[in-house]
């Protein structure tokens, strides 16, 4: 097995963290946790189809990115999309709703798991492909600098934050943008999640430098690695980063070192990573791992855990009840949306 | 009136719906201090501005896929492709992101943009600069595809094409920029999806499009000489294909010819014979006859390159193998 790369300390200091915005983050965690849960169930029990890859182990990263974002920032995700569409508030009946391929999904059934869209929520997508999100996230950033710059409106100033895994960083559409958002100074966050894995293909085996935070330099950027088991750490770079994007400073690259506890999809029988690996980073449940920070810096006692545990589980559960009662899109409805109808 | 050239009927589009519309860039490579490589975006620059008038990195899927972003979330980009033969770089971007992204999203987004340059066999530019890309492209759903040939049409379509709310592929001829037309001094727009009546006649129809479109023009005035009377279509809409306009005229005609410069294999003509068999079959008299390109990466080679596409004198006679000889 490769040595593991040391994870970046970080020294949270309570005083950064109020108990109400704690329960916030721990609470997007949960849901993001029991949601995927829940879809690993149906998928098991063949009521979800298609294929649909988990977020378990990566909440640290959708939370603390998202979470220091504002309302009408913009997100941009992959095919692991499920957490990222929930961290930007689209509701999680409508998630659900849509891995059921139902009307009231949030890409109205004809997305699925790995195409998850919402305009009111300025989730972007849901892209399938490796790195193609990665340019449409670029012009989401552009067009607020468009807006501010080109159009004079000072308050054009939303920032993107652009999800990606490692594997996708060997893609030229990853340099391509990295250039071009640094040379313009766009708004916009690369939020690399590095799993470590890329499919079955080891990170260390498919790129030259695998400290990918690295290859920010080379445009310019700055480019940050944070322990992204790490709530805390991740929020407060992101913070960082969006306060540098949204001033017009420009674009930066973090690495959020990760892990995904189950395999790359569904489907996967996740055969090659070791045991070994597997518990090192068990152990670094980034949920566990924030509970006992809130514990131990008292702003939350287990009761008060427990009950947005329960809560987020009944939640699930109607979200469940109404992607299940929700109707399918109708047959009648086969070419809508192909073009916009004015 | 005022004589106008094709590239400057398409530069007037684009300067008119910017001005109109600030919504409205141009992105693309050498667009803004170099005015674009057939000069449709010359001077932009100094008027409107480095963001409005964005010269790209060469990086043509990022700076497609860029635009659909940028149309997604409100603005309206028109790509020039410096060639289009460059966007097979982005064909990605085009099918999955332009075309789908607004059906896969449930009807979330919609992509207004327009992806616009030269494409065609050219003088002697070698196969990969001689592309006939709405051949591959007149698969994807969600697109429109348009291709121009007069400066009449090229200003009127632009301008409708930057109004869409969908992805428009817009191809233009290399060949062709340098036709001269008079145009009205008034604003004019023309409907994507017409198809133009070039010629009414009554003994044949003859479907083309951008280039071709002159060498049937040229076909026909020898064609009349001889007392033929073809009926030609401009195509203009390569997708969605205007068979209204097409159904009138076979069921006078009841005999078509198309000549396309893209190749025979899954080419546009390959597509609209499927559809007359579909639609019009009772009206036929004689089987669809298609004169296409050859199926053959365009040789540089300036004696293969003329047999590799259609000429004048092949249209002539096949409007006469098919109507059959006048006295
Ligand atoms: C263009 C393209 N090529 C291949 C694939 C198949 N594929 C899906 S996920 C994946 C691995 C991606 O790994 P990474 O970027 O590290 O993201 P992760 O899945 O680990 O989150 C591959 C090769 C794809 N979806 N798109
Ligand atoms: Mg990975």
């Amino acid at each position: 097995m490769v040595q593991e790369r040391t994870l970046p300390q970080f020294q949270a200091s309570p005083a950064q963290l109020s108990s109400e915005a704690g329960l916030t983050l721990y609470e997007d965690m949960i849901l993001g946790r029991f949601f995927e849960d829940k879809c690993a169930e149906m998928y098991y029990r063949g009521k979800m189809f298609g294929f649909v890859h988990l977020y378990n182990g990566q909440e640290a990263v959708s939370t603390g990115v998202i979470k220091s974002l504002r309302a009408d920032d913009y997100v941009c995700s992959t095919y692991r999309d499920h957490v990222h569409a929930l961290s930007a508030g689209v509701p999680a009946q409508n998630v659900m709703a849509e891995l059921f391929g139902k009307e009231t999904g949030c890409s109205r059934g004809r997305g699925g798991s790995m195409h998850l869209f919402s305009q009111e929520h300025n989730l972007l997508g849901g892209f399938a492909f490796i790195g193609e999100g990665i340019p449409v996230a670029l012009g989401a950033a552009f067009q607020s600098r468009y807006r501010k710059d080109a159009l004079g409106d000072a308050s054009a100033d939303q920032v993107t934050a652009c999800f990606f895994g490692d594997g996708t960083t060997n893609n030229g559409q990853f340099f391509e943008c990295l250039n071009m958002a640094a040379l313009w100074k766009l708004p916009i966050l690369f939020v690399v999640e590095n799993n470590k894995w890329a499919i079955g293909m080891a990170h260390e085996r498919a790129t030259s430098q695998p400290e990918i935070y690295k290859k920010a330099s080379v445009f310019g950027m700055p480019g940050v690695e944070v322990d992204g088991m790490d709530v805390m750490a991740v929020r407060s770079v992101a913070q960082e980063a969006v306060a540098r994007a949204r001033a017009g400073e420009g674009p930066t690259l973090l690495e959020c070192l990760t892990y995904r506890f189950r395999g790359h999809s569904l489907a996967d029988p996740d055969e090659l990573r070791s045991k070994a690996e597997k518990e090192e980073w068990l152990a670094r449940d980034p949920i566990k791992r924030f509970e006992a920070y809130l514990l131990e810096h008292n702003l939350a006692d287990e009761g008060t855990l427990k009950a947005i545990r329960d809560r987020i589980q009944t939640h699930i559960d109607d979200a469940l009840t109404f992607a299940e009662g929700s109707p399918e899109p109708k047959p009648d409805d086969l070419y809508k949306y192909i073009f916009a109808d004015d | 009136m005022a004589e106008t050239l094709l590239f400057n009927a398409l530069r007037e589009a684009i300067d008119e719906e910017m001005g109109r519309d600030e919504t409205v860039f141009v992105l693309g490579e050498d667009v803004g201090h170099y005015g674009g490589s057939y000069k449709v975006t010359k001077d932009l620059y100094d008027k409107y501005g480095e963001l409005r008038v964005l010269d790209t990195p060469i990086a043509e899927n990022s700076f497609t896929g860029m635009a659909v972003g940028a149309a997604m979330t409100g603005l309206r980009p028109i790509i020039e492709g410096m060639n289009m033969g460059f966007l097979l770089l982005a064909f990605n971007q085009i099918a999955n992101n332009a075309g789908m992204l607004r059906y896969t999203s449930g009807g979330n987004f919609k992509i207004p943009m327009v992806i616009r340059g030269p494409g065609g066999v050219g003088r002697q530019l070698g196969a990969e600069h001689s592309q006939r890309l709405e051949a591959y492209f007149q698969a994807v759903p969600g697109l429109k595809i348009v291709a121009c040939s007069t400066p009449y049409n090229a200003k009127g379509l632009l301008k409708s094409a930057i109004r869409d709310n969908n992805p428009v592929l817009f191809f233009e001829h290399v060949l062709l920029y340098n036709l001269k037309e008079d145009l009205p001094n008034h604003e004019y727009l023309v409907p994507l999806d017409k198809a133009e009546i070039v010629r009414s006649g009554k003994d044949v129809t003859i479907l083309t499009y951008s280039r071709m479109r002159h060498h049937v023009t040229q076909a026909v005035k020898g064609l009349e000489k001889n007392g033929f009377d073809p009926e030609v279509i401009d195509l203009i809409s390569l997708k969605p294909i205007d068979f209204e306009t097409i159904g009138v005229s076979i069921r006078k005609t009841h005999r078509v010819i198309i000549v396309e410069e893209c190749m025979k294999t899954g080419g546009i003509g390959a597509e609209i014979v499927a559809s007359i068999n579909d639609r019009f079959f009772d009206e036929l008299d004689a089987p669809v006859v298609r004169l296409s390109s050859q199926d053959i990466p365009t040789p540089y080679n300036g004696k293969l390159e003329s047999l590799t596409i259609v000429q004048p004198k092949q249209i002539e006679a096949a409007v006469e193998a098919m109507v059959g000889l006048k006295v």
